[in-house]
């Protein structure tokens, strides 16, 4: 900090970021607004009219999809939330010198191309992959069982994809959680489950929620996990706002779904950083 | 009160037996195997025979066919070439926009900080889809065509963020006292910031470039939104799920998942030498 005359050397310094954040970032969140509330189509242009009939349309068409995309969402950040907890715990307190060989384990992922990894499971969880197929001409599966195309498959990968994500900034919390203060808790008397129960789990929170946020975000917007893994019963939301930009250019609804999308995040953002400060999720992100 | 952070590990209680000493490492064990299951299935499959140059989901032998003819599919290699491209141009890019703001922001109180803070938050936590969806609506706004430079644009646009957020940490930390002895030792406040914190700032400015490149070269969903008809690496792939996937694709996915875990492993052992 600099506090002995004022300067304008900050600004000369975030001025290239910031504008560029502005203009590339948040001028075309505006952009969407405008464009949803056009008429028009790709042939003849489209005109701003301030026509909110674009919102009636993609809710009483779409309302299935926004909801099964924050059911798909919520359910596999759950998934994701249990199934990475118990291992981040173990690493943190219990990795001792192997915590960033361990990490690295977890963190593999993320070296691996998103769309691959999806694909890589639609390998696994097809009729004929190594899984099923298996298991179906040992006969210990019926030859009518499918996953892909099924929500399962779809809510599988969605928690595949969401595990390195909630996993890390699990792991940053519990491991910064002063050690001393679980012994003291020990030193009281207090059981294992009890001193977890009050003391470590209540420390990890920040963590807890700041990977729920990431992920469930992430997921709500995902469509490539319904597209690759799942079938015509499991579109999400963004597989409806893809296929209206990109293959039916309908951009005013197109630009209506995504505005709503737009406006339940940044509820769920808003609420988030109201209740953790803004300045939290950076750190864990 | 200054506290270690660190202090001497809890002494265990012999006569309780705990599930921390074998369930839950066998646990962390089991997940670590599923996350790996797919990256698996990603290098198998590039050795698997695919006589039609497709593959199927059976295995039908072993092959290093496509090691040796990785580059035989012409749109496949430019798709590549695209990523690899793009994933440098943006991380130059970012960072030169997204260290000074980091730097603003990690030495500086102004006005617009909160702001800006926000704003990096929101960028962040945004899904891609929408932040594809803006940039297409004001890319058709604009009538501005859609290719490559409208990709590098959005890839700037979200690392930026990242660069900001992971350089801004390691600022954060540094002393500024060092920076001022430089001063009062006679140096001018940029050969201050190339010989003292450029140094010191090093670590973090690498951290935040791998991973906007692994950013950048690994993005669909936002990139499929303005692409327009250029193809990168992952919209390949996407597009080639209907039509059948060629083993080239897993022997990339191979490739360049072995440089990145190399990647991050020496970058890890080059610090620690570093810091110790």
């Amino acid at each position: 900090m600099e506090p002995r005359r004022r300067t304008l050397a900050p600004y000369l310094l975030g001025m290239p970021g910031g504008v560029y954040l502005a203009v590339f970032f948040i001028v075309p969140l505006f952009a969407v607004l405008s464009v949803s509330l056009q008429t028009g189509n790709p042939d003849t242009g489209f005109t701003l009219t301030w026509h909110w009939h674009e919102y009636v349309t993609a809710i009483s068409q779409y309302h299935t999809q926004f909801v099964r995309s924050f059911f798909y969402a919520g359910i596999s950040t759950a998934v994701a939330l249990v199934l990475a907890y118990p291992m981040a715990y173990w690493i943190a307190f219990h990795g001792g010198r192997h915590k960033s060989t361990y990490l690295l384990l977890v963190l593999l992922p993320f070296f691996v191309s998103f769309v691959i990894r999806t694909l890589a499971w639609q390998f696994i969880l097809s009729d004929q992959g190594f899984v099923l197929g298996t298991l179906k001409s040992w006969h210990l599966l019926p030859q009518s069982v499918h996953v892909l195309s099924t929500r399962t498959a779809v809510i599988a990968g969605l928690t595949y994809s969401a595990l390195p994500f909630m996993a890390l900034p699990l792991y940053v919390a519990l491991e910064r959680i002063d050690r001393r203060l679980v012994r003291a808790a020990g030193d009281l008397y207090a059981r294992p489950a009890s001193s977890f129960l009050r003391v470590i789990l209540p420390l990890s929170a920040p963590g807890v929620f700041a990977g729920f946020l990431l992920v469930f975000v992430t997921n709500v917007g995902d469509y490539v996990n319904a597209a690759i893994l799942g079938g015509p019963g499991t579109t999400m939301i963004g597989n409806v706002i893809q296929t209206s930009y990109l293959q039916n250019f309908d951009y005013p609804m197109a630009s209506a779904l995504s505005s709503l999308l737009i406006a339940g995040t940044l509820i769920v953002i808003y609420l988030y950083a109201r209740a953790f400060g803004a300045a939290r999720i950076q750190e864990y992100a | 009160m200054t506290v270690d952070a660190h202090p001497a590990p809890l002494v265990a209680r012999p006569a309780r037996v705990r599930p921390a000493r074998f369930l839950l490492p066998l646990y962390t064990w089991l997940v670590i195997a599923y996350t790996i299951v797919p990256i698996g299935v990603m290098v198998a499959y590039g050795f698997n025979r695919a006589p039609s140059g497709r593959l199927t989901f059976s295995w039908l032998g072993f092959t290093t066919e496509w090691y040796r003819h990785i580059f035989d599919i012409a749109d496949l290699t430019g798709a590549l070439v695209n990523s690899l491209e793009l994933a440098a141009g943006s991380t130059v890019v970012s960072l030169v926009l997204g260290v000074p703001l980091a730097l603003a922001l990690a030495r500086y109180r102004f006005r617009g900080t909160g702001a800006v803070d926000s704003v990096i938050f929101v960028d962040i936590a945004a899904p891609s889809v929408v932040v594809g969806a803006s940039l297409l609506s004001f890319f058709i706004t604009l009538n501005v065509a859609r290719g490559l430079l409208t990709i590098l644009v959005a890839h700037v646009a979200f690392n930026v963020a990242y660069v900001a957020v992971i350089v801004r940490a390691r600022a954060v930390g540094l002393d500024s006292s060092i920076e001022k002895a430089a001063a009062d030792l006679g140096a001018g406040p940029w050969t201050a910031f190339r010989t003292v914190t450029l140094p010191l700032l090093a670590p973090g400015i690498v951290a935040a470039a791998l991973l906007a490149f692994a950013m950048s070269i690994d993005d669909f969903i936002i990139t499929q939104f303005v692409a327009g008809q250029t193809l990168t690496f992952p919209l390949w792939v996407y597009g080639a799920v209907k039509v059948g996937i060629p083993p080239q694709v897993f022997v990339m996915g191979t490739l360049i998942f072995a440089a990145g875990v190399l990647i991050a492993i020496a970058n890890t052992v080059l610090q620690r030498r570093t810091t110790l």
